[in-house]
């Protein structure tokens, strides 16, 4: 298709934590300097810089992307910026990585932050926004709402239980605890703990959902020469995807991610995966709620519709099983900062392609992973395949 | 259906308001600039030595570079008028009869965005020579407000 | 790298460190008013509303009825010209039991926000409403429910026109 090869070649990340002191620039600085220090390269070398941050609300700032370029090493080079709601954070490198392919740039940073507790006294309330207007917020809605309703359609279609559900949640939390910058790792988290924990929207209860957190994540894209000659480890971004579905979420069916599969069969193409279930050794799908994993999974084709408490139950998802899920802890364990959640998947198969997971690494030289978020109001979904 | 033939009967918007309270923490070098304000009656920068730039109000990154910036500098409380404006209307929209005077105030290679008084509008002049009126220490609260305004530094001919 | 890296920057702050001045914080408030051309189809739509009824919308090419009606159908792109009545009964295709208010107030007896698709419209097609007047308990998906609409009156021209939706009795 005339596209070159693009690798990742450096990450880094701030810890995700419920409020920070750093200011959106600090976060960013935080996240990008890691990235460049670890890959040995300097803000010299970086030829454009791609921003994901979402909704300007959180912040009350206007263009809150460029508000926080300084600590993005943007200063006086090509920008960008991406939103997508939650979807940013795999977006933000799908667009580093058309500025590479493209050829028009050879090294690329890419920083995904936000820093939601400026919102006070709670970000929720920010999220009214997401709601029509007109035709919505009279009736005073709030976020868990939505996915509350989703959750409930999703277990009366395949007749999931909230057990089945649950250990999503579990296992992605205990999962977190080796990761250093987790907010929410819990190793001794059971599924009686989720049972138990308050009824917030049923059936939503607080343990299902991933904490609001502030951080910032931030990887490096290099055109084959480069990556090289960098480092002996490139990792490959093989396939991208990315979808929108309609803007009337009320409008279709609730129990399955058309667009998610839609983003993942375009990055399968481009990856020429045939078999996605024996190629993909480690998915990271989006999980801002335990049973949003299960949908995922099910529109990235890993599972069956309805299919997907199976690979939990049967130990497939375990990190040491058939195709880990969620090595990272997730967004469950480690955090949810909106639009740096994503980027954070993406820098966890970077470390885990190259063994560099630590405490977290996935068994048996994993050689190819499946990074995946989505966003706004039940539309969003956004797909990277990277492999060694 | 055209907008022609849109039902004239029908509402023609819907009105709503979004309040927003944001609590702004001040950053890892914020903190301390603002305490200086506060405690000290000073105002910091931090200065990159690899490109010879000291940045005001004090950053803990240096843009150009990205190298963590750790000498914090005293720049004193004097900068010169970059620019400036008159400004005839409030923030409301009601007209002013005296016009409230604000600035860019250049100091070392950044500088602050803040009110010019005791002075006429007519005769300011963008280089004059300004220096930071600070509220007594006791009402101070650490905030940019500290700083009541900037006034002309006479030169001593 | 995770493996080699040992330190993370972000400095965790709670939420005595802004009540007990362990930080200097701002705080900093702002309104937006707005009023939202309500536009050709949704127009339409909130008068409709306001005479007690509820209103689609048809493409003829898709052979699909939408709620609430728009200027154009989103998945062959032609304009929708076709307004239609739809009935103010339904079916629940999903609701929730919520126990926390928009502003993370807790309350007690729970609202029920539901998804209902609309009698008259195609299947899976539906709007986002309350259901009212029947134990929560009792609410499962594949309810039939009725609009409890406000007395003429009262109606505006607005959603909340119909107050909730409530159980139609089986006979």
């Amino acid at each position: 298709m005339g596209m070159r090869k693009v690798a990742v070649i450096g990450a880094g990340m701030t810890k995700f934590v419920r409020r920070a002191q750093e200011t959106p620039k600090e976060l960013s600085w935080g996240a990008a300097r890691m990235a460049l220090e670890t890959a040995d390269l300097t803000l010299d070398d970086v030829d454009a810089v791609c921003v994901g941050t979402a909704p300007d609300a959180f912040d009350s700032v206007h263009m809150n992307g460029e508000y926080l370029s300084d600590g993005a090493g943007a200063w006086r080079k090509p920008y960008m910026r991406s939103y997508v709601g939650g979807g940013t954070g795999v977006f933000a490198p799908i667009q580093g990585w058309y500025h590479v392919a493209s050829g028009l740039f050879d090294l690329v940073l890419v920083v995904a932050e936000e820093k939601m507790s400026s919102f006070y006294p709670h970000a929720q309330a920010a999220f009214l926004t997401i709601f029509d207007h007109t035709t919505e917020r009279p009736l005073k809605p709030n976020l868990l709402w939505i996915f509350a309703l989703e959750m409930n359609r999703y277990m009366q279609t395949y007749g999931i239980s909230k057990e089945d559900i649950a250990r999503v949640s579990v296992q992605h939390k205990r999962n977190a605890a080796d990761h250093p910058c987790a907010l929410l790792g819990d190793a001794d988290i059971t599924v009686q703990d989720v049972l138990n924990s308050e009824v917030l929207a049923w059936p939503v209860q607080r343990l299902d959902v991933s904490p609001v957190s502030d951080g910032a994540v931030a990887v490096i894209l290099a055109a084959e020469h480069i990556a090289k000659r960098v480092t002996d480890k490139p990792v490959w971004i093989e396939g991208v995807g990315w979808c929108l579905d309609t803007a009337y979420w009320t409008n279709r069916d609730l129990a399955y991610p058309r667009y998610v599969e839609s983003a993942a069969r375009m990055a399968y193409e481009m990856a020429g995966i045939r078999e996605p279930r024996k190629e993909i050794h480690i998915a990271e799908p989006y999980d801002p709620f335990d049973y949003k994993a299960l949908h995922h999974l099910e529109g990235l084709q890993l599972a069956d519709r309805g299919q997907a408490p199976r690979l939990y139950i049967d130990g497939i998802a375990a990190r040491d099983g058939n195709m880990p899920v969620c090595p990272s802890g997730g967004l469950l364990g480690v955090g949810n900062p909106i639009a740096a959640a994503g980027l954070m998947k993406i820098a966890e198969l970077f470390w885990q392609l190259r063994g560099e997971a630590g405490d977290r690494q996935v068994p048996g030289s994993p050689r190819r992973g499946l990074a995946q978020a989505w966003g706004d109001l039940m539309q969003v979904g956004t797909v990277v395949i990277m492999g060694r | 259906m055209s907008l022609l033939e849109r039902d004239l009967s029908a509402p023609g918007s819907w009105s709503g308001s979004l309040p927003v309270t944001s609590r702004y923490s001040y950053g890892l070098a914020g903190e301390r600039f603002f305490r200086a304000i506060k405690d000290e009656g000073r105002l910091y920068g931090t200065h990159c030595p690899k490109c010879h730039r000291t940045y005001v109000p004090a950053t803990s990154f240096c843009e150009r570079c990205l190298s963590e910036l750790n000498e914090w500098i005293d720049v004193g409380l004097a900068g010169e008028v970059h620019t400036f404006t008159l400004l005839y209307v409030n923030l409301d929209g009601t007209p002013r009869q005296t016009p409230e005077i604000v600035a860019f105030i250049h100091i070392e290679d950044g500088g602050l965005v803040h009110r010019i008084s005791e002075i006429q509008p007519e005769e300011l002049e963008i280089g004059h020579k300004v220096e930071a009126v600070l509220k007594p220490q006791a009402e101070r609260s650490g905030s940019i407000l500290d700083i009541r305004y900037f006034k002309p530094v006479h030169r001593q001919e | 790298m995770t493996s080699k890296i040992k330190m993370f920057p972000g400095t965790p702050l709670s939420e005595e460190d802004f009540t007990e001045g362990n930080v200097l914080f701002n705080v900093d408030q702002m309104r937006g008013d707005f009023a939202w051309d309500t536009g050709v189809a949704i127009g339409a739509y909130l008068a409709a509303l306001k005479e007690g009824m509820l209103l689609g919308a048809r493409c003829a090419t898709c052979r699909r009825t939408v709620v609430p009606p728009r200027l154009v159908c989103e998945w062959c792109f032609r304009p929708m010209v076709d307004y239609v009545p739809l009935q103010d009964t339904g079916t629940v295709n999903t609701f929730s039991l919520c126990y926390v208010t928009w502003d993370v107030q807790r309350i007690k007896e729970p609202e029920i926000p539901a998804v209902i698709e609309i009698d008259g419209a195609s299947p899976l097609h539906g709007i986002m409403h309350k259901i009212g007047e029947v134990e929560p308990e009792k609410v499962h998906i594949g309810m039939r429910v009725k609009a409890v609409w406000r007395p003429p009156s009262d109606r505006v021209g607005a959603i909340t026109d119909i107050l909730h939706f409530k159980p139609i009795e089986e006979v």
